[in-house]
């Protein structure tokens, strides 16, 4: 049985096609991907993300608890800003890719894939035990809505008060829209400016028909799940299930700087990430490029002659650059920039250059 | 020319003497999306009925074009290898695939029997 966000009747109406994504039925497209997908990086696009989970930190050992639950240091965020972390198991593998948000200094947010509720709610419960802290999982209680693109912060502007050009990129502030309660966080999934609007889910229907009312004249469309991950893959975000996973570490994947050895204190994990941050990685996730419109997609084999030496995470032919761009894990060997290996696209070989991440930036 | 006829894999057929234009349904293009790359089969190349004969790419995944025949390609439509998004724009005209010379015809959809497939009876 598939699960429903507080919106769905919303993008029924605007002619949503649905998906099956992490047990929700999510919209994948209301229009085109490409149009949408230009929407963001050109003006702007309303992303319902209210699958996403929402856990509540509350209490004068908040930030210890944190601190001791994920990879990094939860402590050393101030009042009203972001960090981006990790949660992983006792052997090292990533059971999520989150973000935590400081809202006063013993209240935290912390936000979690849709997918990963389950797991992620399991391991924070039994690492909550001893601290002096309240952990609240209000996924059903809220909704979010992601408004992205250059145009983004002047729509969202004409609903609220709060003065949103002067909230820094990773940061969170509690304001009013259109008479709801709402906390504004400057964060998201695409590569291009934004906010993540989270609002209790009663009044989702209404911050979304605002939204789009008041961008209507500003380019706003409503965008799926499909653009959605076209955007954040040009952007060189993981997703996962494809870049991260139980059997990936944060090493090999990119994100050692997320985990935070340099602290007294222990954390879930230490010593198998201790031990695997001593050792080389055999694997490394490297950003491809290739030529022509034939797309490297995910589970892809690659090659260098005739030695498998990795695997596509995730493709597609980029619809802002107009090439393929992938991401994968390759042979560490073959994990340097300018490398070219072979992408067995359903049984043609083809040439891809190892590039930097990401593949594209937003000029400021 | 008569009535179109379809695949259950979602190709439309139009029959005009031993000639079959074919391409992708509305319904196909819309499932697979943004339509941005299209591979046919060379121009002479001989198609078996059901067999993969080319591939239709989205942004988002990868259709499969089975030859809807037995039968010879007599030409592809470079415009839509050019401008793969007239599958999107005009699935029935514009942006039709290949022309393959038949010489029996495998049982078909109707119009009807098709509508009733994709659940538009």
């Amino acid at each position: 049985m598939t699960r429903k966000t507080a919106l769905y009747e919303e993008h029924a109406k605007l002619g949503a096609q649905f998906t099956d994504f992490g047990g929700w039925e999510m919209p994948v497209r209301y229009s085109s991907d490409l149009v949408e997908h230009h929407a963001v990086r050109n003006e702007a696009g309303l992303f319902d993300i209210s699958h996403m989970a929402e856990f509540f930190v509350a209490g004068a050992g908040a930030a210890d608890f944190l601190n001791f639950a994920l990879v990094g240091r939860a402590s050393e965020i101030a009042d009203g800003r972001a960090k981006y972390s990790l949660i992983c198991a006792e052997d090292g593998g990533i059971i999520d890719d989150l973000i935590v948000y400081r809202l006063a200094e013993q209240d935290f947010l912390v936000i979690a894939n849709a997918g990963n509720r389950d797991n992620v709610a399991k391991a924070l419960r039994e690492r909550v035990a001893g601290f002096d802290a309240e952990l609240r999982d209000e996924s059903d209680n809220f909704g979010l809505l992601a408004i992205q693109g250059p145009r983004a912060v002047e729509i969202l502007q004409t609903l609220t008060s709060t003065d949103l050009g002067s909230l820094k990129y990773y940061s969170i502030d509690a304001g009013r829209l259109v008479d709801v309660d709402v906390f504004f966080a400057r964060t998201g999934y695409t590569g291009e400016d934004g906010f993540e609007v989270l609002v209790r889910a009663e009044h989702s229907a209404t911050v979304w028909n605002a939204l789009l009312a008041a961008g209507a004249s500003k380019g706003l469309v409503p965008t799926g799940l499909a653009c959605r991950d076209t955007l954040r893959l040009e952007a060189g975000m993981p997703l996962y299930g494809h870049e991260l996973g139980r059997d990936t570490n944060p090493f090999q994947a990119g994100f050692g700087r997320v985990v935070r050895f340099d602290r007294e204190e222990d954390f879930v994990g230490r010593k198998a990430l201790e031990a695997l941050a001593g050792h080389a990685q055999s694997q490394r996730l490297v950003g491809l490029v290739g030529e022509g419109k034939r797309a490297a997609r995910a589970e892809y084999p690659i090659y260098a002659s005739d030695a498998l030496i990795g695997e596509v995470t995730s493709g597609a032919l980029s619809p802002t650059l107009g090439y393929p761009v992938a991401m994968a894990y390759v042979s560490t060997e073959h994990a340097e920039v300018g490398s070219v290996v072979s992408v067995d696209i359903r049984g043609t070989r083809t040439d891809f250059t190892v590039v930097n991440l990401p593949f594209y930036k937003r000029t400021k | 020319m008569s009535e179109l006829k379809y695949t259950k894999e979602h190709e439309w057929l139009a029959i005009d003497g031993d000639v079959a234009t074919v391409g992708i349904t509305a319904y196909a293009a819309e499932k697979l999306g943004d339509v941005v790359y299209v591979d046919l089969p060379a121009v002479g190349s001989a198609t078996t009925y059901m067999k993969i004969c080319g591939e239709i790419e989205s942004t988002k995944s990868v259709g499969e074009l089975y030859a809807p025949v037995d039968g010879e390609v007599t030409a592809i439509n470079d415009a839509v290898v050019s401008s793969p998004e007239l599958v999107n724009q005009d699935a029935f005209g514009a942006g039709w695939l290949v022309k393959i010379r038949f010489s029996s015809l495998p049982e078909l959809l109707t119009e009807a029997e098709y509508k009733a497939l994709i659940g538009e009876a």
